[in-house]
């Protein structure tokens, strides 16, 4: 591991970058205490956990960080957050890098995560309001579909139950909200 | 009686419909009047935020900009909607330069979002506005007997919570107005994996696997939780665990609004007590 992170490529405006997102602005505080890494309930299936990763920030290995699974991990549960010593709040830095990794095309294949959140966000595009079984067949289709075979008792129980509907809700004014949107995307994205 | 503008969320229509029809009616006995924001949208979610920033702000932003219009605090029954919806409204109130990026984006569709909405958790109004003791004054079944152990998840009290966002007390509070035994147990704001449990449901069944475990350890009958996820998690995903980790559990899962409904005498049919995947109807029999 430490011969690739020599090798690979150091990006100053890295930490930069992270700050100009909503949340990842108070990155440049961290003290590398650990708090963050020591609260986190799935810290040990992240390639870098938490306190690696702004470290590596810091230190400029962008392509390294933006290609692993780490941050796909994170289940946002804030613990690291209300934790933390220094107000940096760690979990906005992770989505902070979920959505640099996503822009730069960097995404890992060894997460499922990145997939999901797609499958999430056209649902949510597409009608206003988020449809669970489309974006749950999209998300197994574009996956593992044998994973949905494992996971259908799940969905069935989840119908038997009237809980998953077959058709989308759609809102009224999905004309406006698309009008909001493309007007998001032509004012530069998510800087 | 005071008014609020009610914000579902997409899962109480669908995967969360149990906790979507059992609001209304717990609202009612509570003399609590819920209107539903007209055509609200999606919030965005945890995956907007983390695919597009302005984008998702601009979802969450228009449900603002209606609400804004009523006048009243916008109240979510949903943990994550809540943290988005307030982050959000954070966000806008001390960044200028992105609330201006925002507006502009808004104004495709003749909105402007001026940051005066006060954004809520149904079960921040239900334990700071109605208080366990008025609740407490409604109950016409006492839940005498029942343990009862509440579940905070994670979004309800971090990172905008208003509780102790390691050992919170609301919930037990208001399982205790209801007659009910409070189960202590030390996981009740622990994470369940939330919506890890579809990409990678090998860590997320790990996670339910030690909350149901530390819930059932400590005597519980039942869970209730505020969170569409987190019950999800721990009702439709219990099978699942106990094929995987060879477990035997059993434990109802009820939402906060559920349980409250059965001892404020609300039948069992409004309340989708039959929605749940893991049957509460044994427990609770004596109270309905």
């Amino acid at each position: 591991m430490a011969e690739t992170m020599v090798e690979a490529p150091v990006e100053t405006g890295f930490t930069d970058e992270v700050c100009s997102i909503p949340g990842g602005e108070a990155i440049r505080s961290c003290i590398q205490c650990g708090m963050c890494t020591g609260s986190c309930p799935t810290a040990s299936k992240w390639d870098y956990p938490p306190r690696k990763a702004i470290a590596m920030v810091r230190a400029g290995l962008r392509y390294e960080l933006l290609s692993s699974n780490s941050m796909w991990f994170c289940a946002s549960c804030y613990t690291c957050t209300v934790r933390c010593p220094r107000d940096i709040k760690p979990a906005d830095i992770m989505h902070a890098l979920e959505i640099i990794a996503i822009r730069s095309g960097l995404s890992t294949k060894r997460s499922r995560t990145p997939v999901m959140y797609q499958c999430f966000v056209d649902s949510a595009r597409g009608n206003g309001r988020v449809y669970e079984l489309g974006m749950m067949i999209k998300l197994f289709l574009r996956t593992n579909p044998f994973a949905a075979i494992k996971l259908a008792p799940v969905g069935l129980g989840l119908f038997l139950h009237k809980r998953l509907p077959l058709r989308p809700t759609r809102i009224k004014g999905m004309g406006e909200l698309k009008a909001i949107l493309n007007k998001a995307k032509a004012l530069g994205g998510a800087k | 009686m005071k008014s609020y503008t009610y914000y579902p969320g997409c899962s109480a229509e669908a995967t969360a419909s149990p906790l979507g029809l059992s609001v209304p009616p717990v609202a009612k006995a509570l003399d609590m009047d819920l209107v539903e924001l007209e055509d609200w949208n999606c919030c965005g979610s945890t995956p907007y935020w983390s695919v597009d920033k302005l984008e998702a702000a601009c979802m969450a932003a228009r449900n603002l900009a209606l609400a804004e219009k009523t006048g009243f605090d916008l109240v979510t029954p949903c943990s994550n909607c809540f943290v988005i919806l307030h982050s959000t409204n954070n966000h806008l109130k001390e960044l200028p330069p992105f609330r201006e990026r925002v507006n502009e984006a808004l104004a495709a569709a003749k909105l402007e979002y001026g940051g005066g909405v006060r954004v809520r958790h149904l079960a921040e109004v239900l334990y700071t506005d109605i208080t366990p003791e008025g609740i407490g004054a409604k109950v016409t079944k006492p839940l005498k007997g029942l343990k009862v152990a509440p579940y905070y998840g994670c979004q309800l009290v971090r990172p905008n919570g208003f509780d102790d966002p390691e050992s919170p007390h609301s919930l037990d509070e208001m399982v205790a107005s209801l007659g009910a035994d409070v189960v202590s147990w030390p996981l009740k704001a622990h994470c369940c994996g939330s919506s890890l449990v579809m990409p990678e449901p090998d860590v997320a069944l790990e996670l339910i696997n030690k909350l149901l475990k530390n819930a059932q350890g400590n005597g519980a009958q039942c869970l209730i939780t505020p969170c569409p996820l987190c019950q999800i998690n721990l009702d439709a995903y219990q099978s699942q665990v106990n094929s995987r980790f060879k477990t035997k559990y059993n434990l109802p899962v009820l939402f906060v609004t559920q349980l409250m409904g059965v001892a404020l005498g609300i039948p069992a049919k409004a309340l989708a007590l039959s929605r749940n995947i893991v049957s509460p109807m044994r427990v609770l029999a004596p109270y309905l």
